[in-house]
């Protein structure tokens, strides 16, 4: 700016060129930190794909290869002709769609309740919901396995709940898939204005037509991401997976996934492109619905 | 005097019924939307956790599994454990891991927000997706990832530990001591842990108003104190909300140690779930397993209620 300034001219320049000089290395150091770091936090999931497109003896081989140069599908195809693969993709879609549904449907009426309602204990609700999130699922296994085991020799129970059943881990998924839904939906539902309902209802529309014509089609979009979220929570489940279903035909893709070291060692090739094609849909899901759901868990955290 | 005004006026006293009986649709409807829910969760969750308080005070092996009926025996599961070294070997070792993962993903988490306002959008549009992606991937798919990194035999970090003479790294084995394990370990939970707090922190900095650092910068504040006494106090209750968050899921950290393990981690390795978890489903000792789960459960009481406190204190929830 000084440079522009037509009184004496020459003695700023100097000065101004060499802090902005100054000022240029010190963003390019800032840059190059943080292109370090980038580096170092990407390189787990690098390392993993490129594992994955290698042949047998690069993978495995002294002197690592950092770039796949003989790329190869092998692995993959190994993956997916293990024992069981296609299986736990079943056991696993099957699972994760009907806790989806179930979570969602249970989840949106409470949500509404919590959203447009105000009540006598809608507070402590609150607080339940928050706080058995928190709940160690490693602590409650023990008493959902004694649970399930009684339930298995119950007449009537028996059908539905009892070890090595997916319908038991369907119901037991819902103890953190639940609250968590609950939660994540009132965050949306609040988000919709009241006046527009109101509005609506002053122009003599019902409640019940307000809600069908203005609020559920602006939930829409959050519940779309709620039930992305649930889907992540409960495809990455692993404890209760592996303590339940015991059955080699029964297990979950995450189950299959751990369980993949054999007699002769761990064989990496595979099991990196397995680890690959478990993390995909995960990874795709996610990046569609990060930004929604972030901030669930510290919403409202700071307000200026 | 009601009879005079309903006489009077029949329509006002109609539309008057007809409100009040909408108010009672009104104060039952939270209820009736709220029951299913509610029913499920005390399937699932309340009553699974009056049953681990209760099996904390029975005696309930193998022979009790099968009887599907557990023996009282008050409090000798407590007593039991409380005269064990290896509980209290198990619970420091849970506290100082959960203490280490926690300061480095805070410390580590901040800094890198903090990075994230420096660098050009390039850098930190690619930072960021990086740090998405890494969230995003599951936690059993990230452990086997560095299982693969620290293999003995193949793994990249020996080789380059030796190649940046660090020492001779060649066919060293991580998890021979407990110590360098719980720094592996420790390093993947840190590794997942901080884009969450990252991602969290920088958004937090983007809603502190620009003019009160430009006004303490030209107060003649260094960059160091205007963090410390104008950003720091500002994002203090998502500090607060992330830390308690941090320790509640570090201190029950059981899968990336268990499958890091092969499945059968040495009682060097034990942390609190995973001593509950040994308890009840190795040795069957339900009962005792139990016992060790309450205190767990107990311990994580406490980080729980800041938790809740603050997101309360927030105003989201009134």
């Amino acid at each position: 700016m000084s440079a522009i300034t037509p009184i004496a001219p020459t003695p700023v320049t100097p000065v101004t060129t060499r802090r902005s000089r100054r000022r240029r290395v010190r963003k390019a150091g800032w840059n190059l930190l943080g292109l370090f770091v980038l580096v170092v936090m990407a390189f787990p999931v690098y390392w993993m794909v490129a594992t994955a497109f290698k042949p047998g003896r690069d993978a495995l081989s002294y002197t690592p290869q950092w770039i796949p140069l003989h790329p190869t599908l092998d692995n993959f195809s190994e993956a997916i002709n293990r024992p069981h693969f296609w299986d736990s993709v079943k056991n696993s879609l099957i699972i994760v769609s009907v806790v989806v549904v179930l979570s969602l449907v249970l989840a949106f009426l409470a949500a509404l309740a919590l959203a447009k309602f105000r009540f006598y204990g809608r507070k402590g609700v609150i607080v339940v919901i928050l706080g058995v999130q928190m709940v160690p699922l490693a602590a409650l296994i023990i008493p959902l396995y004694i649970m399930m085991s009684k339930a298995e020799t119950t007449r009537g129970l028996h059908y539905v709940l009892g070890v090595d059943k997916l319908s038991g881990v369907i119901v037991m998924y819902l103890t953190f898939v639940l609250p968590f839904a609950v939660w994540t939906l009132r965050g949306f539902i609040d988000g919709v204005p009241r006046e527009l309902e109101e509005a609506a209802m002053v122009d003599g529309t019902t409640r019940f037509g307000a809600f069908v014509r203005i609020l559920l089609p602006l939930v829409g979009p959050g519940l779309v991401a709620t039930s992305i979220f649930a889907f992540i929570l409960a495809w990455n489940e692993f404890i209760i997976a592996y303590v339940f279903l015991q059955s080699p035909d029964n297990q979950t893709l995450m189950v299959w996934l751990a369980s993949f070291t054999s007699l002769r060692g761990t064989e990496w090739g595979p099991l990196m492109a397995g680890a690959t094609l478990c993390a995909i849909p995960v990874v795709i899901f996610f990046l569609l619905v990060q930004k929604r759901i972030a901030f669930g868990l510290t919403a409202g955290a700071v307000k200026g | 005097m009601v009879s005079v005004a309903e006489s009077e006026y029949p329509l006002a006293s109609r539309r008057r019924r007809r409100f009040s009986r909408q108010r009672v649709g009104r104060a039952t409807a939270p209820y009736i939307l709220l029951a299913p829910a509610a029913a499920v969760i005390g399937l699932v969750l309340a009553y699974p956790l009056y049953l681990l308080g209760k099996l904390s005070f029975e005696k309930y092996g193998l022979f009790e599994l099968i009887r599907h009926q557990g023996r009282w025996v008050g409090l000798d599961n407590y007593s039991k454990i409380f005269h064990d070294s290896q509980f209290w070997h198990v619970l420091g070792r849970t506290l100082l891991f959960t203490v280490a993962a926690v300061t480095l993903t805070m410390v580590l988490g901040t800094a890198i927000a903090l990075l994230l306002l420096q660098v050009g959008r390039f850098i930190r549009v690619a930072l960021t997706t990086t740090l998405v992606l890494v969230w995003a991937t599951p936690v059993v798919v990230a452990v086997d990832i560095w299982r693969w990194m620290v293999d003995y035999e193949f793994g990249v970090l020996n080789w380059t530990l030796t190649q940046l003479h660090l020492g001779n790294f060649i066919r060293h084995d991580w998890f021979v001591s407990p110590w360098s394990g719980f720094g592996v370990i420790t390093a993947l939970v840190v590794w997942g842990a901080i884009p969450f707090v990252t991602i969290t922190v920088y958004a937090g900095l983007a809603q502190v108003p620009q003019e009160l650092l430009e006004a303490a910068s030209i107060d003649g504040a260094k960059p160091w104190s205007v963090f410390r006494e104008v950003t720091m106090p500002l994002l203090k209750p998502i500090f607060v909300i992330l830390i308690s968050l941090s320790i509640i899921w570090d201190f029950q950290v059981f899968q990336q140690i268990w499958i890091m393990l092969d499945q059968r981690p040495t009682s060097d390795y034990y942390t609190m779930a995973i001593y509950a978890f040994s308890q009840s489903f190795r040795l069957s000792e339900y009962g005792l397993g139990s016992a060790i789960a309450v205190v767990m459960v107990l311990f994580m009481f406490l980080a729980t209620t800041v938790y809740l406190r603050q997101m309360l204190k927030a105003g989201e929830v009134q």
